[in-house]
């Protein structure tokens, strides 16, 4: 077992090229906070990249941040929230759902796993804030796409090809993102004890509005946690989170409130991040157990229909974000994977994620959403374009 | 044409009635156009500089057509150049002599508008205006809106990742699609994302997007769609010089505001524009700046203050703060008619699309005065400020000899110059064949071929709108060989675990 910890690009080129004449397999990891996702690595060898670490370029008024691929999300979090700036989408910590520590993760894994957050309706996912890259094949070629600026179409965007493929296609080793104003101030408002399909219906009356809500969350009855039960009490909750410059906040606060008000009891939360935050990082469902946990993505007005079939064939546990287009599920048992992507196809298609499950069920579920034939060999094509000997992360994505 | 495109196929050139045949008994009827005479109409796109027949015009109203045609001509070897509605300013859908123009204007219907999930699906012919119109009625809209948007198709879109005046705020065309279908170049038929977000695997809707019709043909597209702004209102700001427009563009970022809009213009384009229009500009600065402010009337109450501070604090000259949605309107007709205006005082003029970090505008202003002088070339510019994206209008006449050289080379000097202070060569017009051959200026040989190998893994025989996008076209096979020299053991010194 042979892990490199380069810190230099030139060292990251030297590694792969190593791990290619001695045919030899690497798994590509930063702080490893989400190595638990995704088929358990096959490697004996491995490419740690936290000590590829620092901040290379931060230029508030430019509204651009460029670090090494190893950098501390939260040390760039940090710096960017002295300057009341921030990444719009919002990152989701994998950390307790995986039984990992909070807080930490690189941002070259932000890229890998597209991360995002509550705020994806509105603002996008890190592949939409992501504005240029340097990586290493698994030819061993050090490679650029993009640049710093916003608009930009020269050339393949190469990546947002780079955006969630969990380290199958190359070894990030320094990215350039936008970032964006953090909001004045926030607030949400909570409509209490709605049922799952009322829920979706005054999320998808709140997003249709001009209140520009920038995040829609339903937590049915039992979903909750310790400092979620603190700040809000028990009880199915729906939360929609309005931010920006005071004013506005109250202005569009009262608009929301006209507009939902015959549909449930209503409440401001004031300081509402910590809310957020658990929502985002699916606190709920980090209970120290194995248990199988889904990410879905499909179309918000059919995730409830979805969740109410899914129930009465197994034991899950669910809440939602994204106006119901990402359904968090917890199985009491088996993760039942052939059944919930039938459903998903049944109710309007979409897909899901294992994200969360011992690694014998890992190894023997498909994790990652099977793809129809001709789009699997285009993947298999455009994986062997990067990686031909398949040397990266082998079997991770499936 | 001074301009190197592939050699074309004798053998495809010799069988182009076959080949028109063939297609007939794909699409029938007046789908398919090989009189040179009506196919005159598809010889050139928005970079009118470039002209060239196609082999044959075929026109599908079908996905399923769309795939036989495609499976046909590779089966065949015969390229295939995609067109939409042929507004491209950088010869994306340039003609080919011995290519197939595949031409998605019958793809024009809307199939499905969804308020709830906020989203629409449309074929790719629709226009991106279409689908702000079809919307309105309930208050909605389609965010980009590149300026040839009565025109422009929303399949053009994808291929180009159209921009627009409002991307620092609402995103490009990237940021706005939500799935397609597409066919690939062995006619398979394969959609990306859908109502929902997010990839499985690979994001290849990130790399379909702005791929400039070289790895496959778009045959529907789901886009989202945005609640209208409640209102909007704009200032209009003129400076003594550049910098100080441009530091007041910077301070209003650094407050923590992102407006809608942010344009500028220089000195040139502002005579142009006035000239044309009246729209009341002053006609005393360097730099006239609007700034539109859209949302919640509350908001824009709020900020329009402080973005008249900032305004002030940087030396403007002139603040008018739009009372009406006329004064509004009035402000924007004369940046909207800067194109045309410029068109008046010259016999014609070329414009350019590169992006620069916004604190060098003040240099490369300064430096394309300079090439100015040396080519004997006057040039405008309008910038849209709050992203960095600079469209310089290079005026030149046609009809004087050796000219439009003359403009293409200060065009391409300013474009080496936006790269050189951190830029790039194309912020929405795309590479085309335009700035095809500029490519090396920003990327190293291994990165144009890691692009070009991604291009083998959609279409392996270069088949697809050959000869746009790279400077040199290598063959998969070759660009596919990998040399492993003996495995050394890296950087040795540092300690491993």
């Amino acid at each position: 077992m042979t892990t490199f910890t380069p810190t230099a690009d030139e060292d990251v080129v030297a590694s792969v090229q190593w791990a290619l004449a001695e045919n030899a397999p690497l798994e590509i990891m930063g702080e490893g906070s989400k190595r638990g996702i995704g088929r358990p690595a096959q490697t004996e060898h491995a490419i740690n990249l936290s000590a590829l670490s620092g901040i290379t370029l931060y230029e508030p008024e430019e509204l651009v941040l460029s670090a090494r691929a190893g950098t501390p999300l939260a040390k760039i979090e940090e710096l960017l929230k002295r300057n009341r700036q921030q990444l719009a989408f919002e990152p989701m910590d994998y950390g307790p759902l995986l039984e990992q520590p909070a807080g930490r993760g690189t941002i070259g894994g932000v890229l890998a796993g597209n991360l995002a957050g509550p705020r994806r309706l509105k603002a996008g996912a890190a592949r939409d804030h992501v504005l240029g890259v340097s990586v290493v094949s698994g030819r061993g070629e050090l490679f650029k796409s993009g640049g710093r600026v916003v608009k930009n179409v020269t050339g393949y965007d190469l990546s947002k090809v780079m955006a969630g493929s969990w380290g199958t296609l190359g070894v990030l080793t320094s990215l350039t993102f936008k970032v964006l104003p953090a909001p004045e101030m926030e607030a949400t408002l909570l409509v209490r004890g709605l049922s799952e399909g009322d829920a979706a219906a005054a999320m998808a009356l709140a997003m249709g509005s001009s209140a520009e809500v920038s995040s829609a969350a339903h937590l049915p009855e039992g979903i909750s946690t310790p400092t979620l039960n603190v700040l809000l009490g028990s009880g199915p909750k729906t939360l929609l989170r309005l931010e920006g410059f005071g004013p506005s906040v109250a202005y569009r606060f009262d608009l929301l409130h006209r507009l939902l008000r015959d549909g449930g009891v209503i409440e401001r939360i004031d300081d509402s991040t910590a809310v957020w935050a658990e929502i985002r990082d699916c606190a709920p469902f980090a209970d120290n157990t194995d248990r199988p946990v889904w990410r879905v993505s499909m179309a918000p007005s059919e995730a409830y229909k979805m969740v109410a079939e899914l129930r009465m064939h197994a034991g899950a546990a669910a809440f939602y974000d994204w106006q119901g287009g990402l359904v968090w599920l917890r199985m009491e048992a088996e993760p039942e994977a052939e059944g919930i992507r039938a459903l998903v196809a049944h109710f309007g298609g979409g897909h899901a994620t294992l994200v969360r499950a011992s690694p014998s069920v890992r190894a023997s579920t498909p994790v990652f959403q099977p793809q129809p034939p001709a789009l699997a060999a285009l993947s298999a094509r455009l994986k062997e374009q990067f990686d031909p000997n398949g040397i990266l992360n082998p079997g991770r994505m499936g | 044409m001074s301009l190197a495109m592939p050699q074309p196929d004798a053998a495809v050139l010799a069988k182009r009635a076959e080949i028109a045949a063939d297609l007939r008994t794909i699409v029938p009827g007046e789908g398919v156009v090989e009189a040179p005479n009506e196919m005159r109409v598809f010889e050139t796109d928005g970079l009118t500089a470039y002209r060239q027949l196609p082999l044959v015009v075929v026109l599908p109203e079908t996905t399923q057509q769309v795939s036989r045609i495609l499976r046909y001509c590779n089966e065949r070897n015969i390229r295939v150049v995609p067109r939409g509605s042929g507004t491209s300013l950088s010869g994306g859908a340039l003609p080919l002599a011995d290519a197939v123009l595949l031409v998605m204007s019958r793809f024009n219907r809307i199939l499905d508008i969804d308020y709830v999930n906020r989203c629409v699906i449309a074929q790719p012919g629709v226009t991106n205006l279409g689908i702000s119109q079809a919307v309105e009625e309930e208050r909605f809209y389609y965010a980009p809106d590149p300026s040839s948007q009565i025109a422009c198709s929303i399949g053009g879109n994808v291929a180009e990742n159209s921009g627009g005046v409002h991307c620092l705020k609402y995103g490009l065309t990237a940021n706005n699609v939500l799935g397609v279908e597409m066919v690939l170049i062995t006619g398979e038929v394969i959609r990306l994302g859908g109502k929902h977000l997010d990839s499985e695997g690979y994001d290849l809707l990130g790399v379909m997007t702005g791929s400039e019709g070289l790895l496959g043909v778009v045959t529907e597209v789901t886009v989202r769609i945005l609640q209208r702004p409640e209102a909007a209102r704009a200032l209009l700001l003129g400076f003594p010089s550049s910098e100080q427009a441009g530091q007041c563009v910077a301070e209003i970022i650094g407050a923590g505001i992102i407006p809608g809009g942010m344009e500028m213009m220089d000195e040139p384009a502002i005579h142009a524009a006035e000239d044309f229009v009246q729209a009341g500009y002053p006609l005393d600065v360097e730099a006239l700046l609007i700034v539109e402010l859209d949302g919640p009337g509350p908001e824009i109450e709020h900020l329009i203050g402080q973005v008249e501070a900032i305004a002030t604090d940087n030396g403007s000259t002139t603040c008018r703060i739009s009372q009406s949605e006329e004064e509004r309107l009035a402000f924007w007709a004369g940046r909207k008619a800067a194109f045309p205006a410029v068109g008046r005082i010259s016999p014609d003029y070329y414009c350019m699309d590169g992006t620069i970090p916004r604190k060098e505008l003040p240099r490369v202003l300064a430096g394309m005065r300079e090439m100015s002088e040396r080519y004997g070339l006057r040039v405008a510019n309008v910038f849209h400020a709050g992203d960095g994206n600079l469209h310089p209008l290079i005026l030149y006449d046609a009809n004087i000899p050796g000219e439009l050289a003359k403009a293409e080379s200060f065009g391409n000097d300013i474009l080496r110059l936006c790269v050189e202070v951190g830029g790039v060569l194309t912020g929405e017009h795309g590479v085309g064949v335009e700035k095809r051959d500029l490519m090396p200026v920003m990327f190293s040989q291994v990165d144009l071929d890691q692009q070009m190998r991604v291009k083998c893994a959609f279409d392996p025989n270069h088949l697809l709108n050959p000869g746009k996008v790279f400077p040199q076209l290598r063959r998969c096979a070759e660009l596919g060989r990998m040399h492993i020299h003996a495995g050394k053991m890296p950087f040795p010194d540092i300690p491993r675990f």
